[in-house]
């Protein structure tokens, strides 16, 4: 479902964090929302999966605003993801439960798809940055949401966890998942991005196709993100 | 000093020779200490359980209260519990005062606190971890409590532990409200108390070695049984 965000602001410590925010995120696709930090892009996130509540503005999907409903629909993967104390089995058996899901055998299929099928009864919290990222996937993924959220999830992971990670998320994208991605990595945004959503201040700076973002960015803040440069 | 040596031969004997006196007053501390834990734990850890993941006016300053309450004084606890269950209390028709019961209900007192407040603080600690996550997955309160209570789980049973080592060892007001009656309230703590003032100082150590045991005895069960959760899977 398409989501429309009117004109959303968050204000905390009377600091302007969310300003004036208005977007409408297609049903389909990768989005990636990029910025330096502080620009509010992991706060926008949270907004938009109704972890944060706006202080004015309205954030609807297909015209409903948001419930529990339409939340169970969705799936969030934190950059720092929390993990149960339990088995890395027992953790996916958890979430997968909540959803009704009770067979093992289906938590053993994504245990799979995610290489952690070796590591089934192991200790979740012993596991390394890049295996947590990915019971994190696994746990987001055995949900089968319509609209996943990734908040920085493949940040300091090594180049293989990075690319397991991806060819997960464009194999469910494929499938009709709607993706919305926070990363600071030019290359996988530029790997992955159907549209690009720049943030800056709080501000939405530029929203427009991967293609056209990455070729000629409209604004001089990112032109100099791209660029690497300083971006105050 | 022979009288250790004096005291620790004289408790091994005790026990070896199951002394009749000896098991009466050990299965009453241990019946009074189960109790009272028992009871705490029915009202404490639910308790602590709200004050860790609700928020509503007055929350702090219960917490702030429960946390002053863990260094009650015993003697005032059994002061107090004494003028309710006396003749002329608001309870004496229950007839409960130089009983087991009062004893109890004293330890009770003493004990919810530390449940409580120990325990508020373990589940606090993994809400603020857990929170997100389960907001996010739209997580039910029960099952969020239920998650609580599983995954803390080993950190809660040294809380039940600490509350067992208080009542275990309590005197002050198990003394005042039981009466360290021979065969009907005298447990381990008020029997070193009489034996003491008696000068039998050797059977005084004795029941203090066997009552240092069964702590030894159950802070070992515990280290034993957080050393195999993590080896399972609970870390």
């Amino acid at each position: 479902m398409p989501i429309s965000v009117q004109s959303i602001t968050l204000t905390l410590n009377d600091r302007r964090l969310i300003d004036d925010l208005s977007c409408t995120i297609k049903s389909a696709g990768i989005s990636i929302i990029m910025g330096p930090n502080g620009a509010g892009k992991s706060l926008f996130m949270r907004c938009l999966h109704g972890l944060a509540i706006p202080d004015s503005g309205a954030i609807l999907y297909a015209d409903k605003p948001l419930n529990p409903s339409i939340r169970k629909q969705q799936s969030l993967v934190f950059q720092t993801p929390t993990i149960l104390r339990r088995t890395v089995l027992a953790n996916l058996l958890f979430v997968a439960r909540q959803r009704g899901i009770d067979d093992p055998a289906i938590s053993g299929e994504y245990l799979r798809q995610l290489r952690l099928d070796h590591l089934a009864h192991h200790p979740a919290r012993l596991l390394s940055g890049g295996e947590k990222q990915r019971l994190a996937l696994a746990r987001a993924l055995i949900t089968k949401p319509t609209l996943l959220f990734l908040d920085e999830a493949t940040s300091n992971l090594d180049p293989a966890s990075i690319e397991t990670i991806e060819i997960n998320l464009q194999s469910v994208s494929k499938r009709g998942t709607k993706i919305i991605l926070v990363t600071h990595d030019v290359g996988q945004a530029k790997r992955l991005a159907d549209d690009v959503l720049f943030l800056h201040h709080g501000k939405l700076i530029e929203h427009s196709k991967a293609a056209t973002f990455f070729k000629n960015p409209k604004s001089a803040a990112a032109r100099a993100y791209l660029a690497g440069k300083l971006v105050l | 000093m022979p009288i250790y040596s004096e005291s620790f031969a004289a408790a091994f004997h005790l026990l070896a020779s199951s002394d009749n006196d000896l098991m009466e007053i050990l299965a009453l501390s241990l019946n009074v200490s189960l109790a009272s834990l028992a009871l705490s734990c029915l009202i404490g850890l639910p308790l602590g359980a709200i004050l860790a993941i609700r928020q509503f006016p007055m929350r702090d300053f219960l917490v702030g209260v429960f946390n002053a309450m863990m260094g009650l004084p015993p003697v005032v606890v059994g002061l107090l519990v004494y003028l309710h269950l006396s003749r002329s209390g608001p309870f004496g028709w229950l007839g409960l005062l130089y009983t087991p019961e009062a004893m109890v209900i004293a330890q009770m007192i003493l004990i919810t606190p530390i449940i409580v407040a120990l325990s508020c603080q373990v589940l606090e600690d993994l809400h603020e971890d857990y929170k997100d996550f389960f907001d996010s997955l739209v997580v039910p309160r029960r099952t969020a409590l239920l998650a609580y209570i599983i995954d803390a789980r080993y950190s809660l049973l040294t809380v039940i532990l600490a509350g067992f080592g208080r009542a275990v060892s309590e005197v002050g007001a198990v003394i005042i409200v039981g009466g360290n009656i021979d065969h009907l309230t005298r447990v381990m703590t008020t029997a070193i108390a009489l034996e003491t003032s008696k000068g039998e100082l050797a059977l005084a150590l004795a029941l203090g070695f066997i009552l240092l045991a069964i702590s030894l005895a159950v802070n070992f069960l515990v280290q034993w049984l957080k050393a195999s959760a993590k080896r399972r899977a609970y870390v």
